[in-house]
């Protein structure tokens, strides 16, 4: 399938990929499912209603790659995509998603993601979103439910590049017994951006594990609120961490949170917001960085 | 060179105005070596951001070559030719040490060229190029990977700020063979070792010149005078 510009622009940002890849490919533009590949490993079968697509990802898929990008590049679309993932036991694979908007106007996207894995199956889940294109109003709200079989992995590295407007995130996952949930959060805010994070992770099974990691940036007005909780209710271990760095007008709320419903559960949180230290600035600037260049190299280090 | 001309610095403390360097007239020759000591607070290290540019002077002048730099900003200064290493290693999160050794040397090094710096100051270069240069250090690894970054940056005039601490367990005579000649060398000292290698000594005492001269001259009459500036090693 050939891609128009403004989508191969914005599939190489959000996926790097410069046209679809090889292997299971779902790809959706302006609110429909314009092509979708399977592999005898992955099958992904767009629902009945039109309203999204389901994808089983069978045992035998072994370190192998499923891409599902969204582009919107209309104005006044609104995408609502709901996305359901049956994943097997003992399957292994990396799931690339991801939104990019392109519009003069507003437009949007809002996912719907529910994750059913098995037993010891791992899953590498990534997901970039980015806005570009003048004029306001440009929304990205995922919404992804996971449901962690035992003695499962997944990782869940999500990004957010820039340009959107207003996001809100919200991530509930349930973890059975010695399954791993790893979360790896980065948002760059700037001008009058909005975004929203909610994580809500119920530790149900014994030795179950998460542990999130959220790196944000705010410039400018942007603002963004942070919030997690992770509920221990078995033998089981969490953290959450949150760091971000507020420039210039921004703000930055964090409100990590941690319940134990059992005497075995080990669950810690902390968060830290700051503006740059100026001894990073100036030890930059001795090197011969200008201060603009010292304070982008250290964002851009941050959200590494 | 670089030529200091009535260098006042004062800041305000409980609302009353405080000096901490006091009319500092001196020149740091090149081709070398001045030392820099004096009790902890006499103003030794602010004397040094002050000619980096990391501190601006409340009045007076600073010259680089004979060229007025009094108004220039640290990464002018940087690019003029004058190099500062810090007292305390400041450490970033996600920045590699083989990125700021590019930096530093502004070119985009191979791994090979980027360890040599880092081999220079007696470190397994390949177990730390590609790290972080973050708190997982130890102070010892911080402070010599500073050193590594001086050297990559190389200049005209080169201030370490007591480039000693932290490296006690490293041969502090490595230290003196990576100074290269010809240069003007500026560093903050307390110790004798470091002092005696020195050209010139200059003694700051609360914020004012109390001696400058040859290092021998110096060093016999803060003896004299049992003067307990100096740290033996």
């Amino acid at each position: 399938m050939k891609l128009d510009k403004i989508s191969q622009n914005l599939l190489e940002k959000i996926a790097n990929i410069h046209a679809l890849p090889d292997g299971a490919v779902s790809f959706r533009k302006n609110g429909k499912g314009e092509f979708v590949r399977s592999t005898p490993n992955i099958e992904i079968m767009k629902k009945g209603d039109g309203s999204g697509i389901d994808i089983f990802v069978h045992s035998s898929c072994q370190k192998e790659a499923c891409h599902i990008p969204v582009v919107v590049s209309e104005a006044g679309i609104f995408d609502l995509v709901y996305n359901d993932f049956y994943i097997e036991d003992d399957a292994d694979v990396v799931i690339v998603a991801g939104c990019g908007v392109h519009s003069s106007a507003e437009a949007g996207h809002n996912g719907i993601h529910t994750f059913h894995i098995g037993k010891n199956a791992k899953v590498l889940y990534l997901e970039n979103h980015l806005a570009l294109g003048n004029g306001g109003g440009k929304e990205i709200n995922p919404v992804t439910i996971i449901r962690l079989g035992e003695g499962s992995t997944m990782t869940m590295e999500t990004n957010q590049l820039g340009g959107v407007d207003y996001s809100s995130r919200e991530t509930k996952a349930y973890l059975k017994n010695d399954s791993t949930l790893e979360v790896k959060e980065k948002i760059l805010t700037s001008n009058f951006n909005v975004a929203k994070t909610n994580f809500k992770v119920y530790l149900q099974g014994k030795n179950s594990k998460c542990n999130i990691i959220s790196r944000s940036v705010a410039r400018d007005e942007s603002e963004q609120t942070f919030k997690s909780e992770l509920i221990g209710k078995n033998e089981c271990f969490g953290h959450v961490e949150c760091d971000g760095i507020v420039l210039e007008n921004s703000k930055i709320d964090s409100a990590p949170k941690v319940s134990a419903h059992s005497s075995q559960a080990s669950l810690s949180h902390e968060a830290a917001i700051g503006k740059i230290a100026s001894e990073q600035i100036m030890k930059l600037m001795t090197l011969g960085l200008s201060e603009k260049q010292a304070e982008e190299k250290i964002i851009e280090g941050f959200l590494k | 060179m670089i030529e200091l001309k009535h260098i006042y610095y004062t800041i305000m403390d409980n609302e009353k105005e405080k000096t901490l360097l006091n009319d500092i007239n001196c020149t740091f020759y090149d081709n070398c070596i001045t030392a820099i000591t004096g009790q902890n607070g006499s103003g030794k290290s602010t004397l040094t951001k002050i000619i980096m540019g990391i501190l601006s002077p409340t009045s007076g002048k600073i010259y680089f070559n004979g060229k007025d730099i009094t108004d220039t900003t640290v990464d002018e200064r940087a690019k003029m030719g004058i190099t500062y290493a810090f007292q305390q290693p400041v450490t970033f999160r996600g920045i590699t040490i083989k990125e700021l050794i590019d930096i530093a040397s502004k070119e985009d090094n191979s791994l090979s060229k980027a360890c040599e710096y880092l081999s220079r100051v007696g470190i397994c270069a390949k177990d730390y190029i590609n790290r972080e240069f973050d708190k997982t250090l130890s102070g010892g690894e911080q402070k010599r990977i500073e050193l590594a970054l001086t050297l990559a940056k190389g200049g005209e005039c080169v201030i370490f700020d007591e480039p000693e601490a932290g490296i006690d367990l490293w041969s502090f005579d490595k230290l003196n063979e990576i100074f290269e000649k010809n240069i003007c060398y500026i560093v903050v000292s307390h110790q004798s070792r470091l002092l005696k290698r020195a050209d010139k000594i200059l003694v700051l005492e609360n914020g004012k010149v109390s001696n400058f001269g040859n290092s021998n001259e110096i060093i016999d009459k803060l003896q004299k005078y049992k003067c307990k500036l100096v740290r033996e090693d």
